[in-house]
């Protein structure tokens, strides 16, 4: 039975072992992420009957540890949207606020945990697509360390700043399902152990809700161009924690005014390479043969690919261009360098950020479909923490006068997960 | 009036040299690298590019690639990294190939060989690691006129080691002289198997210029060479036909400039069947590769690697300590290192018997047979210990040297028999001593004109008996033996 707010692209339960630590529970999964013989079409008319002959290692890890899966989650086409309005299985509605997007590109995932509809879901982000929708839709969302979690499987976008991350409704929930997820692969060379970085994999007994003592750091930056009741909502929620026990004092990263630039031109120009493969030989309309094989690819793309696709795919290209690489690429790549070195100086001075997650409440359906650097800007607070690696939580902080939901963002240091796990359960 | 405007012109060429590591699995998966009949059999995931699908870097071919890092004497980085090289290609499951850019895993070697008795020495400005793409078959015509191509994986992700040298070479012949060395080097090291298909294949760079241009030592100005226009030809498969190939392209290209014509700077392909090369596209249409970080693959800390991994002794330097060692000649050294196998076969032998026996065994006797027959020692490998066998048939004076050679080795190469069975069978143990003193009396027995013309000082007469001492004990006496005998008993 398919959802009245099309959280789904794939209903279709794949049922995991008997036993262990998510036995009873659904966990839905991103239609970006690989499940073996269930459709995985990236919210995308390029990928729609394509099976893959594998699953996943987080799917793998969810089926062993005795999750049900319920289905594949709408999305942005590619991951590519921060309202899911890019999916080319059509917009899907957050139940949280009707009218409204979920957000993205996770979209999807949110909407079908905020319904009620699966008791938890995995997500992506590549540069806020877990925690966006977690904010618009009130539901916990988290991006881990860069990492932490494997990528075997999730269709990449941009591969050097991604992670699957859990979405639930609560902190202990996200962080039991991360706790399965989380651990090195040997089928992704950027897997790390948290071992070697002075901590365990221990994520929901971190969620104890203790903030005593605890040194919450505010980037000016992040907070200042937020809408108005946005920021009244952060600040209430800031001031419960303080109330438990925590202290704030503001800090400044000066680099993050580059970061939405630095971040876009990173992630699309990884997206042009990424998206190289879907050339109509394997995947994608069905080509007809005539013409050069080049100008197939070429119609094979045009048909397949969504505008917002094609831009980022062009926009890429350019930017790694012979004679533009150095002016754009190269110096996205600094400016990823110096976010870096902002957060380093940053958390050596509390233990966890927190910002608004987004700086606006949910868009209204449509609403920003005409003016992607609109959808971009909002994108503000996100991207900074994957162009630094660093992992991040978004948990509800309250809700607008329109009754719109407003997500808090804490941010850790690298590995820190257990840290922005206890600060997040301390509101949800 | 032609003759009078000749200009003396220099050939100039570079090589890209790509040649693929053996290991057991692919480069960035876990697939066999064996060949197989049925397409698309050897792959995964990884290796088909599928959507979600991570390489993750087999350290073996790494390995290989620091081995022959060592031989050519090239610097291994501290750390070494891969990027990516898009372009879109049916047979590249990806669109775009992972390789090295800025850190290739060997910089700055050199390779010495010898053309026409005098030694060369040719600078390897890099070597990096790369994955294979596929293989195209196009079915009903060409890659032009085919009705429709198929493609097979089960090449993809086989791992390469791209080889580029610095513009060295002058002649044609001097390229198929280093490729032979190349490929000797790298057999030696155990990295490279010659008989796979599509092993080596070779891209080559060749402008020509004014032969003054040229200094004494070979060098040739930078802007000289920046000036000249260049092809670069494509589809070489083997170092002979390198050397046809740039013969070719280098008088193609005098021809040219002799007739006034500019030199188009162009990718040419070599057509082995016609023997000519032909324009495949102008460098205006050169892609833009987009190089940038792979980022699924964290560099590798390499600095310690050519420390740690140990190659075996090179020819070069296995050929010095068998001229010495074994006191062989350098027509002998040369032959017995011409392959590590036929070296290590020496070495075997020689470490039993008489180093001078293993050695015209082995170097004459075996290579000289197999070359007769058109094979190669690898043709014989699991019959190297029947072969030591027969060389201790001789050693230990049971079959003369001769029987040995004419007729035991050519029957086991002929009939796949072992040589104590042809030995028995045809009869050539050697006669035991009585048996040749039998037949020394009644040679002298039955032959005394013979003996009187001994006696009369006939040199003649002492080779008919031994002849007729020879055919009587059917050819397995040692005719020396036979000679010493004979005289005795004539006296």
């Amino acid at each position: 039975m398919s959802t009245e707010y099309n959280g789904y692209v794939t209903e279709e339960t794949i049922e995991g072992t008997e036993d262990g630590p998510l036995a009873g529970k659904t966990v839905a999964i991103k239609d970006n992420i690989s499940t073996e013989g269930v459709p995985t079409t990236c919210g995308s008319a390029m990928l729609e009957g394509y099976v893959p002959p594998y699953d996943a290692t987080v799917v793998s890890r969810v089926k062993e540890a005795g999750g049900t899966i319920p289905g594949k989650t709408n999305m942005d086409e590619f991951g590519m949207g921060t309202t899911n309005e890019t999916s080319a299985f059509g917009s899907v509605e957050n139940p949280a606020a009707e009218g409204h997007v979920p957000g993205g590109s996770s979209g999807g995932s949110a909407a079908v945990v905020a319904a009620g509809d699966a008791d938890m879901a995995l997500g992506s982000d590549t540069g806020g697509s877990v925690r966006c929708p977690a904010a618009f839709c009130g539901v916990v969302g988290i991006k881990p360390t860069y990492g932490l979690v494997s990528r075997y499987g999730l269709v990449a976008y941009a591969n050097s700043l991604e992670q699957i991350g859990p979405l639930a409704p609560t902190v202990e929930e996200a962080a039991e399902l991360l706790e399965v997820i989380a651990g090195p692969d040997e089928h992704d060379g950027t897997t790390r152990d948290a071992t070697d970085h002075g901590t365990d994999y221990d994520f929901a007994a971190a969620a104890d809700g203790d903030v005593d003592g605890l040194s919450i750091g505010v980037p000016t930056e992040l907070v200042e161009g937020a809408d108005e009741e946005v920021v009244e909502t952060f600040w209430d929620a800031i001031d419960e924690l303080e109330a438990q026990g925590a202290s704030y004092h503001e800090v400044e990263l000066p680099s993050v005014e580059h970061a939405v630039e630095a971040y876009y031109v990173i992630a699309m120009s990884e997206a042009s390479s990424n998206l190289a493969r879907f050339d109509g030989v394997r995947y994608g309309p069905s080509p007809d043969y005539e013409g050069n094989w080049n100008e197939e690819f070429a119609k094979v793309r045009e048909e397949g690919f969504g505008p917002e696709v094609k831009r980022r795919v062009l926009l890429g290209t350019y930017a790694l261009s012979a004679g533009y690489q150095d002016k754009y690429y190269k110096k996205a790549q600094d400016a990823r360098a110096w976010v870096k070195q902002d957060f380093d100086e940053a958390l050596s001075e509390a233990d966890v950020l927190a910002s608004p997650t987004m700086p606006v409440p949910p868009f209204e359906l449509g609403e920003s479909l005409d003016d992607p650097l609109k959808m971009y800007l909002a994108d503000a607070n996100t991207t900074p923490v994957n162009l630094a690696n660093l992992p991040a939580i978004s948990v509800p902080a309250g809700e607008t006068s329109d009754g719109l939901p407003v997500g808090l963002q804490l941010v850790g240091p690298a590995f820190g997960e257990k840290t922005i796990i206890r600060a997040g359960s301390a509101l949800a | 009036m032609a003759q009078a405007q000749e200009r003396e012109l220099a050939v100039v060429i570079g090589l890209e040299v790509h040649v693929q590591l053996e290991t057991a699995t692919k480069i960035f998966c876990g697939c066999s690298t064996e060949g197989s009949e049925e397409p698309n059999t050897r792959t995964c995931p990884v290796c088909l590019g599928l959507p979600g699908a991570l390489p993750v870097l087999n350290e073996g071919a790494v390995e290989a690639a620091v081995k022959v890092g060592k031989a050519i004497n090239a610097d291994v980085p501290e750390r070494t990294r891969f990027h990516r090289k898009n372009y879109y290609y049916p047979d590249l499951p990806k669109n775009f190939q992972i390789t090295q850019y800025d850190a290739p895993i060997c910089q700055d070697g050199e390779l010495e060989f010898t053309v026409e008795s005098q030694r060369r020495t040719v600078g390897i400005e890099r070597a990096h690691l790369e994955e294979d793409p596929g293989s195209l078959q196009h079915k009903g015509g060409s890659i032009d006129t085919a009705e429709y191509t198929l493609v097979d994986y089960n090449r993809a992700g086989t791992p390469l080691l791209e080889i580029v040298t610095e513009p060295d070479f002058r002649a044609a012949d001097e390229v198929r002289a280093f490729l032979a060395k190349l490929e000797e080097v790298l057999e030696y090291l155990g990295v490279f198997d010659p008989e796979r298909d599509g092993s080596l294949r070779i891209d080559a760079n060749l402008s020509v210029v004014e032969a003054g241009e040229v200094g004494d030592d070979g060098h040739i100005d930078d802007d000289i060479l920046e000036s000249a226009n260049r092809t670069e030809v494509k589809n070489i498969s083997s170092h002979k036909g390198a050397e046809k190939a740039l013969a070719y392209e280098a008088q193609r290209q005098k021809n040219a400039i002799q007739r006034g014509r500019a030199v188009e700077q162009e990718t040419r392909h070599w057509d082995e069947s016609r023997g000519i090369t032909v324009s495949m596209r102008s460098k205006e249409e050169e892609k833009d590769y987009r190089y940038f970080r792979e980022a699924d693959l964290p560099p590798l800390e390499v600095a310690d690697w050519k420390e740690r991994i140990d190659i075996p002794e090179l020819p070069d330097a296995r050929r010095e300590r068998f001229r010495e060692e074994y006191d062989l000649s350098d027509e002998a050294a040369d032959k017995l290192t011409s392959t590590k196998q036929v070296a290590d076969f020496f070495e075997d032998v020689a470490s039993e018997f008489d180093a001078n026996l293993a050695a015209t065994w082995v170097a004459d006797n075996l290579l000289g047979e197999l070359n007769y027959r058109d094979m190669a020692i690898t043709d014989v490998d699991h019959r190297l210990d029947e072969i030591k066998r027969l060389v201790e048939l001789v050693a230990t004076d049971e079959i003369t040297a001769k029987n040995a050679r004419e007729t035991v080795l050519r029957d086991m190469l002929d009939d796949g028999t072992d040589p104590d069975t042809i030995a028995e069978e045809e009869g050539l143990g050697k006669t035991d001593e009585g048996a040749v003193q039998q037949a020394v009396e009644d040679a002298i027995e039955e032959n005394p004109d013979a003996v009187e013309d001994y006696h009369a000082g006939e040199g003649g007469a002492i080779n008919f008996l031994v002849g007729q001492v020879m055919q009587k004990t059917g050819g397995s006496a040692d005719p020396g033996d036979v000679n010493q005998l004979l005289r005795e008993e004539l006296e």
